[in-house]
């Protein structure tokens, strides 16, 4: 076997201050960016060296939404978690109500209806609609393009969040899939409001692209910033739309063709840089693609049950044994690992957070660059706070 | 992909000296384990992430769990002398397996889009050894995840670049994930006088109760 094993850089001491080639001693400045700053998305503190302007090493901060999701969940029933799952990514409560419904489905072994199969492929695709939406709008905030852009993406946001609330009665916080099924059947009236957001968005877009994606400002701050390379986004676990504009073509969508989505036909946008652009311009050609996913499930959709009635989700014991289930969340890999000894509540809950995760090489695309640099890259990563800390 | 015997054999044949087991998972996922030595850790992960037919090249979820000391009972059947007879009595034999702590990663392939491999590492003891080989030089997407398990569970991975607590704050003693985690009286240096407070500390250290 000749493998030669990486090691990591060896970026983790912070340098003595008079060791730095040719800098004179005390030019190095310790920023604590975060938690409070607006910019971090939440509470988020990077510790940054600076050299000037320009970055020399940052040290991510976490744990200050910490409130121990797992624990939480292995003292409560397998049901009880799930209205805790919306407070991961409460962006996408949505998606993570289907990736905690399915590592309960495998550990138990049970088949969910078609048509709740169909709800869930059409809520997660709004769902996704709705955050590359709004990411990109904070990400033009970010850059300073104070107000209008954010504010039209939340116009549209209002729109598909109406259609979860008349369908989940919850506006973010949606708890509405079940392990076997969905929560409620589909009321009048909304496959129609549905159509209709996913004929109009594609307008939204144009519209969206127009204002922005060949602007000369977000041109220049985002081309060749922030850049990660293909194999440095495979070696640290990287998933989502950014490890996508990296040039991998991995979509768990496609390659666990999870629930029915091997009965849609959709490509894989790919990015060749990998720098912030690229991550921007994923999304905005990921929306095109759910889009379509979204108007051939609203037309195929069959009529039936929701729910597997033989399930019974009060009083849930699957049998001893473990499963890990994963979907590709807006984000990334969104996955649930379970351990089961039998018992009413899980013997180990784990959550596998895309965002904590694709945070793993914040430091190496924001060396050298400067710290206005760092709020875009950072802003270009997609986390929710709810998410990394958990 | 190859089956889970076929990998554990050709791991055998590659790595010299590996110990491999493989952990039948009966629930309906069916998603067996490696449980692995944590002498050649290293080089089996090496081996599986270079392996031209296997190429897990992305380590998808690390993560621990904490198994405390378990007991089990059975019921055994023994002939023993009653009052001068010899009779059959049933004894209930008690057996301890001593705890342990584990960590886990799901590994699968970008390249070839496979997976998933799911590995374990056990450590001696819940106390003083539980030190286990880190696999972040292989798959560096492993730093953050091993770090938490660091901090929620206890386990010490060595060769890991940056081991510090991450989600609890540095100064702090114990592991939440453990199973016989005990929540401080209160979060503050000294207990602040409230009177819950107070009555959770008399019941912890009844000797020496602050005020």
């Amino acid at each position: 076997m000749s493998l030669a094993v990486e090691t990591p850089p060896k970026n983790y001491e912070l340098l003595p201050k008079d060791s730095c080639d040719g800098a004179v001693e005390g030019d190095l400045l310790e920023v604590s960016m975060g938690p409070q700053h607006p910019s971090t998305h939440g509470v988020f503190r990077m510790n940054v060296v600076l050299d000037g302007e320009r970055v020399v090493k940052l040290k991510p901060v976490f744990g200050y939404l910490h409130r121990n999701h797992e624990k939480i969940a292995e003292n409560t029933s397998y049901l009880g978690s799930m209205p805790y799952t919306d407070r991961l990514d409460y962006f996408c409560s949505l998606t993570n109500n289907w990736a905690y419904a399915m590592a309960v489905e495998k550990l138990a072994g049970l088949q969910p209806p078609e048509r709740a199969e169909y709800i869930r492929v059409i809520t997660a695709e709004l769902t996704r609609l709705q955050n590359h939406t709004c990411l990109v709008g904070f990400l033009m905030q970010d850059m300073g393009a104070s107000g209008t852009p954010l504010m039209y993406a939340f116009r549209e946001r209002e729109k598909i969040l109406d259609l979860f609330e008349s369908l989940t009665g919850a506006r973010m916080m949606c708890n509405y899939m079940r392990f076997g099924g969905c929560r409620c059947d589909l009321p009048p009236g909304w496959i129609e409001g549905a159509r209709q957001v996913a004929d109009e968005y594609p307008r939204f877009l144009d519209e969206f692209e127009r204002l922005l994606s060949e602007n000369e400002i977000l041109l220049a701050r985002t081309q060749g910033v922030g850049v990660l390379p293909r194999e440095l986004a495979v070696n640290s676990s990287v998933t989502g739309p950014m490890l996508r504009a990296s040039g991998v073509n991995y979509d768990i969508r496609k390659v666990d063709k999870y629930g029915i989505y091997d009965r849609f036909s959709f490509r894989v946008p790919l990015g060749e840089q990998g720098d912030t652009f690229d991550r921007y311009m994923i999304r905005l050609l990921e929306m095109r693609e759910s889009l379509k996913i979204l108007r051939a499930a609203l037309d195929d959709i069959p009529p039936g049950p929701i729910m597997d009635p033989k399930v019974k989700i009060r009083g849930f014991r699957p049998k001893p044994g473990e499963a890990y289930g994963r979907i590709e969340a807006p984000k990334g890999e969104l996955g649930f690992y379970l351990i089961s000894d039998g018992s009413p509540n899980p013997y180990r809950y784990r959550v596998r957070p895309p965002s904590l995760i694709n945070l793993t090489i914040l430091e190496d695309m924001c060396l050298g660059h400067i710290v206005a640099d760092v709020v875009v890259i950072l802003g270009s990563v997609d986390i929710v706070l709810g998410e990394v800390d958990r | 992909m190859e089956n889970l015997d076929q990998i554990k054999s050709r791991i055998e044949s590659a790595v010299s000296g590996a110990r491999i087991e493989i952990v039948r998972n009966d629930s309906p996922s069916a998603q067996h384990s490696l449980l692995v030595d944590n002498d050649h850790a290293v080089a089996i992960a090496g081996f599986l992430r270079g392996d031209p037919q296997l190429q897990f090249d992305y380590c998808s979820n690390v993560t621990g769990v904490d198994w405390p000391d378990a007991e089990t009972s059975e019921k055994v059947k023994v002939k023993k002398v009653v009052d001068g007879v010899e009779k059959e009595v049933e004894e209930v034999k008690k057996t301890i397996r001593p705890g342990f702590l584990e960590a886990v990663y799901h590994l699968y392939s970008m390249e070839l889009k496979h997976g998933p491999v799911i590995l374990r590492l056990r450590t001696e003891n819940r106390t003083d050894k539980n030190h286990l080989p880190s696999l972040t030089p292989i798959w560096r997407g492993a730093e953050f995840q091993e770090r938490e398990i660091f901090d929620l569970f206890g386990i010490i991975f060595g060769g890991h670049p940056d081991l510090r607590r991450i989600l609890m704050w540095d100064e702090y003693k114990d592991h939440p994930m453990r199973k016989d985690y005990v929540e401080p009286d209160d979060y503050e240096y000294e207990p602040t006088p409230h009177d819950e407070v107070l009555e959770k500390t008399k019941r912890h250290h009844p000797e020496g109760a602050t005020t």
